[in-house]
């Protein structure tokens, strides 16, 4: 089985055409192990965050390999990997309509409201 | 309307001059794609192959502690060669590609790697010199204009510092040690300094690419500025060791508050970038050899990963049907 990926993917993600890129980059999934996503959570209580990314068969080599390449110094103590071609992404042509929406609401914001000086603990 | 591909140009410098990251999937001009692919599977080929001449002395290492401590820096080169790859890729270049370019020699890779590792001492001249001299080139392009790049760097400098330093303790130690070994630590420096002053790439009138990679903010020095901050720290650094630099021209300028050094045998640089160097041949033919020596290993993973994803559907099967 032949897949075409528009782009192999790190730290941005997405479906449509890629930037400046004119043709997909073939893989032969026969041959070549897919590529996964690693995040990783540093410390108890923090959330996970995107590491980079490796090639792996499966998901458990997947999380062996992201051990060895992402933690080797202790950076982490929990580990997802999720398979590239399975996040969808927001598209950065069109961030701008995308996130419109948020831009004249300022009053989300708690310094848009003008108290005076003597109103404490607010 | 779409914009037409100067708009697109002049806006993809504006946001380089305001200090914005490019992302994978921003428009980029080609040029810029391609510098980046050379450039970054360049970085990770010469992390894979770097890993060789080291390789050499992890049966060799003179204690458990040297060993453990090469063995673990090894270990990293690989791991930096992981990020590099994994950054490369995402401007569209799959890794068997870049493979494929290291293997039939398409692609180049850090001269300095195709120099042998002759004595123990190199382990300690490799890890001060090389070393240094890669980090000086490594901490600008934490900030280069590419984020994959920038990020992926941001990881390998972190781990870099204890290459450089674990090198210099190891020359320390022999600098203490016997005549004999006073002796290796120096010819281990001879041998390193000028293949380490060549690694910052030609001089800045003859490097060709260096002018625009500057404008797109890829390179934040010239190969020239780099090449003399790193002089600057050897040559301090060298004191505390008690040994001496291989160029009777190295002196401190006091004018130009840097210190001045001897020509460099570009004539050696280019025979070995042109294949010819000591080990260029033995260097590529370990690296093809061990990616066809693991192919099995690679082919037996896929089989093995289908075989679980079938068992895994089939069980699943049989649970739907036994509830229905």
């Amino acid at each position: 089985m032949r897949l075409y990926l528009q782009k192999n993917l790190y730290g941005d993600y997405g479906d449509g055409h890629a930037g400046g890129l004119e043709q997909g980059t073939k893989q032969d999934q026969e041959k070549q192990w897919p590529l996964w996503e690693v995040f990783i959570r540093s410390k108890q209580g923090l959330d996970h965050k995107h590491a980079g990314s490796l090639h792996a068969a499966d998901a458990t080599m997947a999380l062996e390999n992201a051990r060895d390449v992402y933690t080797r110094r202790n950076e982490g103590m929990s580990i997802w990997v999720v398979e590239s071609k399975y996040i969808h992404a927001s598209d950065p042509d069109a961030s701008a309509e995308f996130f419109e929406p948020a831009n004249d609401k300022i009053y989300r914001h708690p310094s848009f409201y003008d108290l005076p000086d003597s109103l404490k603990h607010m | 309307m779409e914009p037409t591909t100067n708009q697109l140009q002049e806006q993809f410098q504006q946001r380089i001059d305001l200090e914005q990251k490019i992302e994978p999937r921003d428009w980029m001009p080609e040029k810029y794609r391609q510098t980046l692919i050379r450039q970054i599977s360049q970085h990770a080929h010469s992390e894979i192959i770097g890993m060789l001449p080291e390789g050499n002395w992890i049966t060799r290492a003179p204690s458990l502690r040297r060993k453990a401590i090469l063995l673990a820096k090894v270990q990293d080169e690989a791991g930096h060669g992981l990020y590099l790859y994994s950054a490369a890729e995402t401007l569209g270049i799959s890794r068997d590609e870049m493979y494929e370019q290291l293997h039939t020699g398409k692609a180049k890779y850090s001269s300095i790697f195709n120099y042998p590792t002759l004595s123990w001492a190199d382990m300690g001249a490799i890890g001060w010199l090389v070393d240094g001299a890669a980090i000086m080139n490594q901490v600008p392009l934490c900030r280069t204009s590419f984020g994959p790049y920038a990020r992926a760097m941001v990881r390998v400098c972190k781990e870099e510092s204890f290459h450089q330093r674990q090198g210099f303790e190891c020359l320390l130690q022999l600098s203490k040690g016997s005549e004999v070994q006073r002796q290796m630590c120096q010819d281990a420096i001879n041998r390193w300094w000028w293949p380490s002053l060549m690694m910052f790439g030609p001089k800045d009138d003859e490097s060709p690419n260096s002018k625009l990679s500057m404008q797109w903010k890829i390179k934040r020095f010239t190969n020239d500025e780099l090449r003399q901050k790193f002089v600057d720290m050897i040559a301090e650094q060298i004191k505390v060791l008690n040994m001496v630099l291989p160029d009777p021209d190295l002196t401190w300028n006091e004018t130009r508050k840097h210190y001045d050094y001897g020509a460099i045998n570009w004539e050696e640089f280019k025979q070995v970038i042109q294949g010819n160097g000591p080990c260029n041949k033995e260097r590529l033919e370990a690296r093809k050899k061990a990616w066809a020596d693991g192919a099995w290993v690679r082919e037996a993973a896929t089989a093995h990963a289908a075989k679980q994803a079938n068992k895994k559907a089939g069980a699943e099967q049989y649970s739907t049907k036994e509830t229905q």
